[in-house]
């Protein structure tokens, strides 16, 4: 195939970035995007020009490592996948495609298409677990059953990879769906019931001070969730925010 | 130098207890005057840095990742291994310990094994206090399963993604920590060189990978929890940042590097799809429960399916050669990993693959959907001669117990595995080797720990299924904190390690040089091209089955290319920013010298044990020959200046609780 590539070149958090035409032949349609990526940057290589920077780790869709908006699309134009699983064959011959980093104020630009998503820690920072020491001085695990439908509500929040994409693709970058994620997983657990008032409580001021937008339930975040999480998350993040609003 | 292991003495299931008793503690008061570097942030560093921080130590951890969540034990599918007997189907401590040392194929320590063994059970009362949400059963209870190697069932797990569970709940248990102020993480950061003062391990020359900053880290104590070099291989399961240079790094300081040879191979990963080929994925080992591997029986029909001129399914089950089944009728497509993937290579390195690199074999789901079909049918009172009906029932079946792995190879090889079956093909998984610890976790080099994937100790030759998991958050939750602690004891009077000392400045000198010279270098090629070939050569010579004449040529093949490597590549760019290609550069140059270091040990070791296969030493029916009369040893390879000049020191292993006999799986 060929294609021709509209990728966001920026050097640095300082400099202004603009988006540099890379024409690109013999990319065969069993590639995933991202050898797609290194074929060209192979390429700039021995021409002697900068490659583009992008993030990425394990390429089997689990460190939540990679990233761009492709197309308009966070992870591009297929569902349930991250970037790193997607592959060639979603395009055709002579297409034109536009390559951009995750846009939001609180994910600001490293280099070409790496953003700094260290907010997303931070949230977790602030309540993102469970208060119990890890000296292995713990009750048996089987001592308090959970139901199996808590059991696989809470895994299926837990499965949240931490990419941004729902972020990146939310018209008010909201960071919802990620936040809401981690208290569900725990608000579903008995053993994270304790500490459920201030979990929510803090995770939420924390989200507010990085920068991140109010949710209006437009839903694009859970389209585009390379692992499918449910807007309920957010519906229950909700209710107990609400519940301890009032208990604060 | 001889090499002490520090085996406690006494009975071997007293042998822990006994030394927890009588280690050295450091006062809670004193902790907050020690600190502890930690290099990586998977399984075993996060385990280690949150639970230090929790003792009071202050601890700075790095990683390179942009979120210490990302670490590579994220990977791991299938789960985790633990003593609990939940099951009621007679497991114990022993039972645990008994299977690694075997499956290790008598090449790991007992002392350690069985302390493993003993912390197991704990490591999921940890888990599931954190939120860990586990599989469980209907009533409520944690349910396991099986897995290869063993008679009981075992291994807890969450789905397809225990090790994403396990290792952020180590990350939320570190985010308290970090919230808290004890452990101060360096995101985007790489270690490149350890300090030694007054020979002991002082902290770490890391580079800011952001702004390319070259930064001073000093500690009381230094922990490598970095992973293992599977990437020397350039294609693995491996994530593409996974690297051995802190390993490698202190290894060149003088920590003694053991069995590198040790590598796992895992039989089913999807095949290579060409040249741009940048990783490998693994599909769970849990498929081999119900998949039957097989090749064509004829040379032709092979010929035929390669150039597209007949389908697998074309071919009547008399035409298929179901070779797990045939050569091992009581395990069959049971049998351990090292011996499942070195049948898949004899068969296609005799012409038989089946995709247009003749490297891949089939893994067939054909015969389980029927099974569950008919079973299903039976249950449901429905006509089990209905052949539709029966298929559609088998699919369901196969759908809920695998339908992530199916779906996830679809998208990968746009083939759909209920119709055609998949195919697959061995790939470098895990490193067994790694540094030589003794039983308290420290290298050779006083003060510098290793842990996790990183070290040596645990599984031998050969590591079982869901044993990974289990032995990084040992380490790094129950383990290590003891036995840093009985090291640290007496330096709490010593105030805070200056970074000025001649040592750091010296060692800050020698990494930016290396970074300068290869800015400066302006060769012809890029890293990755070196890359790839050092993974040729590592593939085709030094893989799942070595002879001494390829490893001879190994040798001399890698040395040439790290020669041509040092005059000849390519790094655009510059020190002070973002650049990945210099991060690559870094990482490659240490892999040039391990892979050789890699080729001598495979070379030495005259016995074929576990992962390690030396054509010479099998049994007229290709079985593996281990020499147990003069190769019942680790190998501890010492840095002489070049990996050639490495010398050998050698750790006895003596088994007074395992009786050591051959692994047969027939």
């Amino acid at each position: 195939m060929k294609l021709t590539l509209k990728i966001w070149r920026q050097y640095s958090a300082k400099d202004a970035g603009k988006m540099v035409d890379y024409p690109l032949d013999g990319v065969e349609p069993d590639m995933s995007f991202l050898e797609m990526l290194d074929v060209l940057n192979e390429h700039l290589i021995n021409r002697g020009e900068d490659p583009v920077a992008f993030d990425h780790d394990c390429r089997e869709g689990i460190c939540g490592m990679c990233s761009l908006y492709i197309n308009g699309e966070a992870h591009g134009p297929d569902r349930g996948i991250t970037t790193c699983q997607l592959h060639m064959r979603m395009f055709k011959d002579g297409d034109t495609i536009f390559i951009e980093p995750f846009r939001a104020k609180a994910f600001p630009v490293i280099k070409d298409l790496v953003v700094d998503r260290s907010s997303f820690d931070r949230i977790q920072h602030a309540g993102g677990f469970i208060s119990v020491n890890t000296s292995g001085n713990t009750i048996d695990a089987n001592t308090i059953p959970i139901n199996k439908k808590d059991a696989d509500d809470a895994f299926d929040a837990a499965t949240c990879i931490g990419c941004g994409a729902c972020v990146a693709s939310c018209k008010n970058a909201s960071a919802m769906l990620f936040v809401a994620a981690k208290v569900s997983q725990f608000a579903l657990l008995p053993q994270g019931r304790v500490e459920a008032t201030d979990r929510v409580l803090n995770m939420v001021a924390q989200m507010d001070q990085e920068g991140f937008g109010n949710c209006t339930n437009t839903g694009a975040c859970e389209v585009e969730c390379p692992k499918g999480i449910s807007l309920e998350n957010i519906a229950r993040m909700n209710r107990e925010y609400l519940a301890a609003s009032l208990k604060g | 130098m001889a090499l002490d292991s520090k085996i406690p003495d006494g009975p071997i299931s007293e042998k822990w207890t006994h030394y927890k008793d009588h280690i050295n503690l450091v006062n809670p008061a004193n902790k907050r005057n020690l600190d502890v570097i930690i290099v990586g942030t998977g399984l075993a560093g996060g385990s280690a840095a949150a639970t230090l921080a929790e003792l009071g130590y202050n601890v700075k951890a790095f990683c390179f990742q942009d979120s210490p969540r990302r670490a590579h034990s994220i990977a791991a599918q299938g789960g985790i291994n633990a003593a609990k007997n939940y099951q009621g189907d007679g497991d114990s401590t022993f039972r645990l310990f008994y299977d690694t040392v075997k499956g290790g194929d008598y090449r790991a320590r007992e002392a350690n094994v069985h302390r493993l063994a003993e912390v197991s059970a704990n490591i999921i009362d940890q888990c599931v206090a954190q939120g860990v949400p586990l599989a469980r059963e209907y009533g409520g209870l944690l349910d396991n399963r099986s897995f290869g190697g063993t008679l009981v069932s075992r291994t807890f797990y969450a789905k397809g993604q225990t090790g994403q569970q396990l290792l952020l709940g180590a990350y939320s248990a570190m985010n308290r920590q970090i919230g808290r102020g004890k452990i101060k993480m360096y995101n985007r950061h790489e270690m490149l060189d350890l300090v030694i003062v007054n020979g002991k391990a002082r902290g770490i020359i890391a580079r800011n990978l952001i702004t390319g900053e070259i930064e001073r880290h000093s500690a009381h104590a230094v922990v490598i929890g970095s992973g293992g070099y599977g990437n020397v291989f350039f294609l693995s399961t491996n994530a593409m940042g996974s690297n051995a240079t802190a390993a490698w790094k202190i290894h060149k300081k003088g920590a003694f590097f053991a069995n590198p040879c040790y590598t796992q191979i895992h039989p089913t990963c999807i095949p290579v799809s060409g040249d741009h080929q940048s990783k490998l994925t693994l599909m769970s080992e849990s498929l081999r429960n119900d998949g039957r591997i097989w090749v064509p029986k004829s040379l032709e029909d092979a010929k035929a399916i390669r150039e597209g001129r007949k389908k697998p399914t074309d071919l009547s089950e008399v035409e298929r050669d179901y070779y797990l089944e045939r050569r091992y009728p009581s395990f069959g497509n049971l049998v351990p990993r090292d011996v499942a993937s070195r049948a898949a290579k004899e068969r296609c390195d005799a012409g038989f693959g089946v995709n247009k690199t003749g490297e891949a074999v089939y893994l067939d789901f054909a015969s389980a959907i029927q099974r569950y079909g008919k079973e299903q049918a039976f249950i449901k009172s429905l006509d089990a001669t209905d052949a539709k009906l029966v298929y559609k029932l088998g699919k369901e079946a196969v759908e809920n117990k695998y339908g992530n792995l199916f779906q996830m190879y679809e998208k990968i090889v746009d083939e759909n595995p209920y119709v055609t079956p998949m195919m697959i093909y061995p790939a470098v998984h895990y490193t067994m080797g790694g540094t030589w610890v003794d039983y308290n976790l420290m290298t050779t080099i006083p003060g510098c720990f290793s842990i996790g994937e990183s070290n040596f100790s645990d599984h031998g030759a050969n590591r079982l299924g869901a044993s990974a998991l289990m032995q990084g958050l040992a380490d790094g939750y129950f383990v290590l904190p003891y036995t840093i602690g009985d090291y640290l004891a007496p330096d709490i009077k010593l105030g805070e390690i200056s970074t000025d000392l001649p040592e750091f400045v010296e060692a800050e000198k020698n990494v930016r040089d290396q970074l300068e010279k290869f800015i400066n270098n302006n060769g012809a090629h890029s890293v990755d091209y070196f890359h790839k070939k050092l993974g040729k050569i590592m593939w085709d010579k030094v893989g799942m089955a070595r002879n001494a004449n390829g490893l001879n040529e190994a040798i001399k093949e890698i040395a040439a290319l790290r020669d041509e490597f040092h005059r000849d590549v390519k790094v655009p760019g510059s020190l002070n920013s973002f650049n990945q290609e210099l991060e690559k550069a870094m990482r490659v140059a240490d892999f040039l010298e391990l892979g050789e270091l890699f080729a001598k040990d495979a070379l030495h070791r005259n016995e074929s044990c576990g992962g390690h296969f030396r054509e010479e030493y099998q049994s007229e029916d290709g079985e593996a020959q281990r020499d147990d009369e003069n190769f019942a040893y680790v190998a501890a390879w010492e840095y002489k200046g070049k990996p050639s000049e490495a010398v050998l020191h050698k750790e006895s292993l003596v088994f007074d609780n395992v009786k050591l006999v051959t692994r047969s799986y027939k």
